[in-house]
């Protein structure tokens, strides 16, 4: 341990101020970061579902006069 | 490929290389003097922008003299900036740029005789207007003539460079704002070259290594920066 | 090898290892870079001409390392994208270029902060500083290009040649703004002294890098994940998926 007390390592001898900011703004920062990424990832993923749903719903009223195409779109690999 | 003996001769291709960029080359001389006023306004917004710092700053010779160069060549860097959208514009609205894409020759040559083109009507006339403007901002005239000597070094580098952004950001909604971001961090070595090479000069220090290094930006902006504006002409065509 | 390089182009495929790589590089990377920091802030001695400003090295050098390092990651994937046209290459540079813009910002933000006990201002035209400020408004200029243009494929490829131009810019700038530095002001002592520097002190440092770049890789997982999602969301394999609920 670096110093003799907790207060001591809050105070970082002055320069507590300066290196507490940065501290915090790079968690503040990573963290937002992190979960804004994770929130687009789930949110991306709602849409889509919320699309198929859609269309599904949409086939089952078109299907019935006549038509029964439906339209899947293979992936390339 | 050699040994086929069919090979079909593209019609175009009876005009050489050199002549094609010839033809180019002329051709934006030609269309620019037929619109005077695009090639004046670039100079006028360069005689404005170095108006403005002894108007902003403070007029005093100390100030003036001590950093005249770097106005010049921020006003210098800004005005080449300005001109950069008509670089590939006009011929991408009436269809010029799609043949020039679809020619035989390659496109790179043929972006580089339209940049020497660019170069010519924008670069060449900054560097002519400097000494009086130089004077204005009481620059002794040893240091006009270095400063000078790095503007016409410096200038085709800016084009060259800028050519790239102009291909990049053709045909999209705010074209010109963008096309600053993209180039400005670009034009950082060549700014911060051409000013430190004039500090040198007025200190007295000899000139010849910041001169040669400018030289070296200047051959590698001529073989690299066709073959990136080519390319990116290309992806721009294919978008729209 | 081949048929390992197409594998990899294919989005599917991508997909299913991220998910798998994803929870061992959150917990590693986390936990390799809190026990950096708290080993940098709380025991390793404190530097003799800095005081204990000195501390914040231990985020500063991790994040501007890898804000240069994902500039030239996003450099070879743009050579990938022009040269193989493979679609994760450029799903990486699309996804990973804001990530690389916030770790510019931090690594400029606390050597700003650093510098304020260190040289009495907090901005002073250093030149490395200086040459983070520039490699930002590069990071900037390839997310506004990439919002720019409409169409997806046009977007990738000017993107990747945005990044080509800067990568090849990237060292001129570096020598030149250093060149610049020398020319206006006599050097002052760095932020960071390399070769004295103890082993209780590049320890931790190295712990934090490393758990940094752990996080990296979990970002980009994360955010490529939700591009490939976005792109092929007209695929059977993304309908299953989706539908399936395996979040």
């Amino acid at each position: 341990m670096a110093f003799d007390s907790f207060s001591a390592f809050i105070a970082m001898e002055g320069h507590g101020p300066y290196v507490w900011t940065c501290y915090g703004v790079f968690f503040v920062l990573m963290v937002g970061l992190m979960a804004w990424s994770r929130r687009r990832r789930s949110a991306t993923m709602a849409a889509c579902r919320r699309n198929y749903e859609r269309q599904e719903r949409g086939q089952q009223r078109a299907a019935r006069p006549a038509a029964t195409f439906t339209r899947v779109e293979v992936s390339q690999d | 490929m050699t040994s086929n003996p069919v090979r079909v001769q593209p019609v175009n291709e009876s005009i050489g290389v050199a002549a094609a960029m010839k033809a180019v080359f002329m051709r934006d001389i030609k269309v620019a003097f037929r619109q005077r006023q695009d090639l004046l306004n670039p100079l006028l917004f360069f005689v404005m922008v170095v108006t403005l710092f002894p108007l902003g700053v403070s007029p005093e010779v100390s100030f003036l003299r001590e950093s005249g160069a770097g106005i010049l060549w921020v006003a210098a860097l800004l005005s080449v900036l300005l001109s950069l959208d008509h670089l590939f514009r006009h011929d991408f609205d009436d269809g010029t740029l799609e043949q020039l894409v679809l020619q035989p020759q390659p496109l790179f040559l043929l972006v580089l005789a339209k940049t020497l083109a660019h170069w010519m009507l924008t670069g060449l006339p900054l560097v002519i207007l400097t000494p009086v403007l130089g004077v204005m901002v009481h620059q002794p005239g040893n240091s006009i003539g270095i400063l000078c000597l790095t503007l016409l070094i410096g200038t085709p580098v800016l084009s060259l460079i800028g050519s790239i952004g102009a291909a990049l950001t053709l045909g999209l909604r705010s074209a010109g704002v963008l096309l600053s971001l993209l180039i400005i961090p670009l034009y950082i070595p060549v700014l911060i070259f051409g000013t430190g090479t004039v500090a040198a000069a007025s200190e007295g220090a000899p000139v010849g290594a910041y001169l040669a290094l400018m030289g070296a930006f200047l051959v590698l902006a001529l073989t690299l920066a066709p073959f990136a504006s080519a390319s990116a002409l290309k992806i721009s065509m294919s978008n729209s | 090898m081949w048929q390992f390089f197409h594998k990899l182009g294919s989005p599917k495929w991508f997909y299913g290892i991220a998910t798998r790589l994803m929870p061992w590089l959150l917990v590693a990377g986390v936990l390799l870079l809190l026990a950096g920091i708290v080993w940098g802030l709380a025991f390793a001695p404190k530097d003799y001409l800095q005081g204990n400003s000195y501390r914040i090295i231990f985020i500063h050098v991790p994040t501007a390392f890898l804000a240069q390092s994902v500039y030239i990651m996003m450099a070879v994937a743009a050579v990938v994208t022009l040269v193989w046209r493979m679609k994760l290459a450029d799903v990486f540079v699309k996804a990973v270029a804001p990530v690389g813009l916030v770790l510019t910002f931090l690594a400029l933000f606390t050597g700003a902060v650093w510098g304020k006990p260190t040289w009495g201002t907090w901005w002073i035209w250093d030149a490395r500083l200086t040459s983070m400020l520039i490699l930002l408004f590069l990071y900037g200029g390839v997310i506004a290009l990439d919002r720019a243009i409409n169409d997806e494929k046009s977007a990738a490829r000017a993107v990747a040649v945005l990044v080509l131009v800067g990568v090849v810019n990237i060292p001129i700038i570096k020598y030149s703004v250093e060149w610049w530095n020398t020319l206006h002001q006599p050097a002052t002592f760095k932020l960071t002294e390399k070769p004295s520097m103890p082993a209780e002190m590049w320890v931790p440092l190295l712990l934090a890098v490393l758990g940094l770049y752990l996080i990296f890789g979990w970002l980009a997982c994360l955010r490529m994940q939700t591009e490939i999602l976005v792109r092929e969301q007209r695929t059977r394999w993304v309908k299953d998926l989706v539908m399936a609920g395996r979040f």
